[in-house]
């Protein structure tokens, strides 16, 4: 019970105060809260979430899931390797560097302005995290552990399996959290370049026109998205990872 | 060393015969893109759009640092305060700062503001977040100590909880001066404020593609110069502390 107020007491403090303090506004920008919410209701229907949120989040879905499996997949390989390690490394770092957004022109060139487009872009820039935590991961097998494996022959796929990826796991899923926040930034940003449909070309769409309580119900739909992904990411990282955090804690206690 | 720059090297010539070889067509290959970089390097207009990319990284990243430890230790330093805003702390921190693009255009159109209201959302939490796992850091038994020998808050403050925060505070800077240049880019590819990311915006619509690809090479070159800067910072000024002295005893 305490636990719950504490929990909603805030947000129901910071929400009342909103749209108390909104209720006459006047300004043209900050619309009162209930018409955002009438809008909400008016703009976000069955139809309208059909035609373009489940667009966006299929992209989204596909360009985070290939980049995932190519991090993990690519990470391994070089994470194993010291010398292609070492060749890699630089050219990695500074893939990661470059801000993702400033590849959308480049892949615009190469894949048009479809569906494809927008996954490539979302995949080009959610593999770095991914890739080279992987690779840190990988590297930073227990020396112990990697030595026992070997005297007891256990090589190939079941060493992949058994040793390095559950031991790179916390690091991968590490990586795999940086890269979802990415992904919802690029999904959007693709789409408020180049699209048709999706969140974020609804979204613009509304700000063009000066459909302005329309406009807030979107960036409010748009936090609620990120919002419930991350939980799903830390549900699933809680079932993942339990015997991890198991073994740090009772290490600590 | 060597196969750290036989890497590169080796990415250089890929991308010198690809589109050589015809293999590529939008592509131009590593020659024609250096001879772009240099031409630009040789122009003003680039270094200003370097230089504004850059104010709005520093401005954006400054007030977010200021915020985010201030907010950071007074939440953290008061366990019902912490407690009572962790739901709005999560809340909040998830809502991807491209949300605000829409309003940023409308409150700030294509200027400075925009850039900064965007580059502010997303590295605030980046390092409120960090402080806050720093303070929860605190050793129990220096804190108790502290409070035995009637240490005042302030005291209290400045030698157990700031000292235990600061790996925290520099590892939430570090990831902060990260974001905070994709968002600056982001904001000038997408709305056009004055930049890096507009002058890319406008190579591509003119069709320039060496001098485009020479920019986001540009903007990559940025991007490790910061990583580089701020691990390099991290270790300077915490060499006192247990986690770098013992890489470098390595």
């Amino acid at each position: 019970m305490r636990r719950a107020l504490r929990l909603l007491a805030l947000p129901a403090l910071l929400f009342t105060v909103w749209y108390a303090a909104s209720l006459g506004s006047e300004n043209f920008y900050a619309p009162p809260l209930r018409t955002i919410l009438a809008a909400f209701a008016d703009t976000w229907t069955p139809e309208r979430l059909r035609a373009d949120v489940l667009p966006s989040l299929g992209r989204l879905t596909a360009g985070y899931a290939l980049a995932a499996v190519l991090g993990v997949a690519l990470g391994v390989a070089v994470g194993a390797n010291r010398r292609l390690r070492a060749a890699a490394e630089p050219v990695l770092e500074f893939f990661r560097a470059v801000p993702p957004p400033v590849l959308v022109p480049v892949i615009m060139l190469f894949a048009g302005i479809g569906d494809g487009m927008k996954i490539i872009v979302i995949v080009s820039g959610c593999v770095w995290p991914v890739l080279l935590n992987t690779v840190e991961g990988v590297r930073a097998v227990d020396g112990v552990l990697s030595d026992t494996s070997r005297a007891y022959g256990v090589t190939g796929v079941a060493r992949l399996r058994h040793l390095l990826l559950p031991a790179a796991s916390p690091q991968i899923v590490a990586g795999l959290r940086q890269a979802l926040s990415i992904a919802i930034i690029l999904m959007v940003i693709s789409e408020m370049v180049a699209a048709s449909n999706g969140l974020g070309f609804t979204i613009v769409q509304f700000q063009r026109s000066f459909a302005i309580p329309e406009m807030w119900s979107g960036i409010i739909l748009l936090g609620l998205l990120g919002f419930v992904l991350s939980e799903l990411f830390r549900l699933a990282e809680r079932f993942l990872l339990a015997w991890y955090h198991g073994l740090r804690d009772a290490s600590r206690s | 060393m060597i196969l750290r720059l036989s890497g590169l090297a080796g990415l250089l010539l890929l991308v010198e015969a690809l589109p050589r070889l015809g293999l590529v067509a939008d592509l131009p290959p590593t020659s024609r893109i250096l001879t772009a970089l240099a031409d630009e390097a040789g122009t003003t207009a680039f270094w200003a759009a370097v230089g504004d990319t850059l104010t709005a990284w520093a401005l954006g990243l400054v007030i977010a640092v200021a915020a985010g430890v201030t907010g950071g230790l007074v939440i953290g330093a008061v366990p019902a305060l912490r407690a009572w805003t962790a739901s709005t702390v999560e809340f909040l921190r998830p809502i991807p700062s491209v949300a605000l693009i829409p309003l940023a255009v409308l409150l700030y159109g294509t200027s400075l503001g925009s850039t900064l209201l965007l580059v502010v959302y997303a590295a605030f939490w980046q390092v409120l977040v960090q402080v806050l796992y720093g303070v929860a850091d605190v050793d129990p038994v220096a804190d108790e100590t502290a409070r035995s020998f009637r240490f005042s808050p302030w005291a209290r403050l400045r030698h157990v909880l700031w000292p235990t925060a600061l790996p925290y505070v520099f590892t939430g800077i570090r990831l902060a001066a990260a974001v905070a240049l994709v968002l600056a880019v982001t904001a000038e590819l997408v709305i056009g404020a004055p930049g890096l990311g507009s002058v890319i915006a406008v190579a591509q619509s003119s069709g320039a593609l060496p001098t485009m690809y020479a920019l986001i090479v540009v903007t990559g070159l940025l991007g490790v110069a910061i990583n580089i800067g701020a691990r390099y910072a991290e270790r300077r000024f915490l060499s006192w502390h247990q986690s770098v002295r013992a890489e470098m005893a390595l």
